[in-house]
């Protein structure tokens, strides 16, 4: 078993790339997020202006070649600080889904494979949760938390995990009723090792897919926090905020609320393609 | 059918027991003390003992949840800091202008998910069902809050063919109040529309591969009656419930939406509370809305049971 075992999976995996190589699509959703990740790492290194300089000889100019996609109400040179905000957004993007991850899988673990007073107690909240809507409880906790884009990634996070309890809790019910779980037991493997050998590993696909989702709602809700003056402050730039701040001059300047849309809508559009795609690719029912 | 509904009602309870329970945390859990977010200025520490006294905060936590939980029960939610209202009323004040939009945006997603939806499945694979698809997928990742600013923009501020903001009440002006909610119902309607589209057509795809559908087709039946006679009928149920499931979303996405066109609904309200730190709305919000999303659930598993004939006995 322990031979063959690699051999199938790595032939499993070989499957699902090849799949997800001619789903032309995903390719075109993992293009424009590679495109965006390099972007927003290589901000830094990129000759274009400081995203926080003002010059006020170019207040509200329209795109020219000093200044690709204009500048904004201060002079600020707006493809800087988008290529500067593409860094808010993947950040919050990633790093609350990987909050909802970190908190929703050992939940949804520990509800689904001991089952008991925990998975009632785990669900019972897990229900409640669901029951705010995801953008209503963000708000409310950014609120609370405070205005920043720590404290929009960690209510953004908080408010995405029963998302993953209650898939990941699900997945683990069906896997826990797998006959090389029941070997796995029979030959005496302790609790821990099954779950991270054989539980986990069968589990993943399905969060991977879902989390790639979550990625692209977390950008909304982040963009929709900072848009609100809940996320990323002032003079931080981030897609949201340059919206906020380009509505008020949408007929002085509309290049202003322009660029940070159709970004927004690229990178998500991305992350939606790229999810669907894996979701296909890692479907056995498609192969 | 009335014991089910009663058997749901009672699994609902300890549910909105805990979210009155995350509520009432929320604001526990925070550093600081409200009494001197509600005092303001004022410093002297006998109005501060004062509205600790008045508002019960000297009581134990579990008492003071009991109190809170028990006036909520009465219908009362606390006073807002900010205007002094009741938030009962506050809330009830602002619901009908966001109901009116939610209805709008619905019957537009509706109008719009559905048909796509059905042309996508019974074209599959065609360039119609791509680009159906295609236009779906972007509904679902355009941010409606530009799109909103996009839509100011165009049929505003350059063509001046509707008004930018406002909100005018149905019983006032019923043309004048549809007109200034197009814009915004169709924002808000946008992403839901495309959600609608992407379940009737994965649903009527799973319907179309049907015996029955076979059947009718091998009958002769013309098209058109084998799909939305035959299929479609079919492939309503899960439509019905998503459509009763989607209340939350567009509670979220109205909270935006109003927010861009001004109008004074629900959603503009939870973002003044959020910014004048008027935490008895923003709890009071919360659980309104928390506890509508469960009724909204209840309602979309009762339809599930009534539009689906196997289950009606049972």
């Amino acid at each position: 078993m322990s031979v063959s075992e690699p051999a199938i999976s790595h032939r499993a995996e070989n499957r699902v790339w090849k799949k997800f190589r001619y789903h032309r699509s995903a390719m075109l959703g993992g293009i424009l997020v590679v495109f965006f990740i390099l972007i927003a790492l290589t901000a830094p290194l990129l000759p274009i202006p400081d995203p926080a300089a003002t010059d006020w000889g170019a207040v509200r100019k329209a795109p020219s070649a000093a200044h690709w996609l204009g500048t904004d109400e201060i002079g600020r040179d707006v493809l800087s600080r988008m290529i500067w905000g593409a860094q808010a957004s993947l950040l919050a993007g990633v790093v609350s889904v990987a909050i909802a991850l970190l908190l929703g899988v050992p939940l949804g673990i520990i509800a689904g494979y001991f089952g008991g007073w925990s998975d009632a107690a785990i669900s019972r909240c897990t229900e409640a949760l669901l029951a705010a809507p995801f953008l209503i409880l963000a708000i409310a906790l950014a609120a609370f938390l405070g205005p920043s884009l720590t404290n929009a990634m960690i209510a953004i996070g908080i408010s995405a995990t029963p998302i993953f309890i209650r898939l990941t809790r699900g997945q683990v019910l069906s896997v826990k009723a797998e006959d090389y779980v029941d070997s796995a037991r029979a030959i005496g493997l302790s609790t821990p090792k099954i779950l991270v050998r054989y539980i986990f590993p069968n589990i993943l696909p399905p969060v991977l897919v879902q989390a790639t989702l979550t990625i692209a709602t977390a950008i909304i809700a982040e963009a929709s926090l900072s848009f609100l003056g809940l996320g990323q402050q002032p003079p931080d730039p981030s897609w949201g905020s340059m919206l906020n701040t380009a509505k008020n001059f949408l007929n002085q300047a509309p290049w202003m609320a322009l660029w940070p849309g159709i970004a927004i809508f690229l990178v998500v559009l991305g992350f939606n393609l790229l999810g669907d795609g894996l979701r296909d690719a890692l479907d056995p029912r498609e192969h | 059918m009335l014991s089910f509904i009663l058997r749901r009602l009672l699994i609902a309870i300890p549910t909105i027991i805990l979210i009155s329970v995350f509520v009432f945390a929320l604001q526990k859990l925070l550093p600081g003390d409200p009494v001197l977010a509600m005092a303001g200025e004022e410093r002297d520490p006998d109005v501060l003992e004062f509205l600790r006294e008045k508002y019960r905060l000297n009581d134990p936590v579990p008492v003071q949840y009991f109190t809170w939980i028990g006036n909520a029960l009465r219908g009362d939610l606390g006073i807002s800091l900010r205007t002094n209202q009741p938030v009962t009323e506050l809330i009830a004040s602002k619901l009908p202008v966001t109901i009116q939009l939610a209805t709008m945006a619905i019957i537009f997603a509706l109008v719009i998910g559905i048909p796509v939806g059905i042309i996508s499945s019974v074209k599959k694979g065609t360039v119609t069902d791509y680009v159906a698809n295609t236009v779906a997928l972007s509904g679902l990742s355009i941010p409606n809050f530009w799109l909103g600013i996009m839509l100011i923009l165009l049929f505003s501020v350059r063509w001046k063919l509707l008004p930018a903001s406002g909100y005018v009440p149905l019983s006032e002006d019923p043309v004048k109040s549809i007109t200034t909610m197009l814009m915004p119902a169709f924002v808000l309607g946008t992403a839901l529309a495309a959600t609608l589209m992407r379940h009737t057509r994965s649903a009527m795809l799973g319907v179309l591969k049907s015996d029955y559908v076979r059947t009718a087709r091998a009958k002769g039946l013309r098209e058109r009656s084998v799909v939305l006679k035959h299929a479609f009928r079919n492939a309503l149920t899960p439509i019905v419930t998503l459509t009763a499931l989607l209340f939350g979303e567009l509670i979220a996405g109205a909270v935006l939406t109003e927010q861009i066109f001004t109008i004074p609904g629900f959603g503009k309200l939870v973002v003044d509370a959020v910014f004048n730190r008027d935490y008895a709305v923003v709890q009071g919000i919360v659980l309104v809305t928390a506890v509508g999303f469960i009724f909204m659930n209840l309602i979309a598993d009762v339809l599930y049971v009534l539009l689906n004939p196997r289950l009606r006995g049972q």
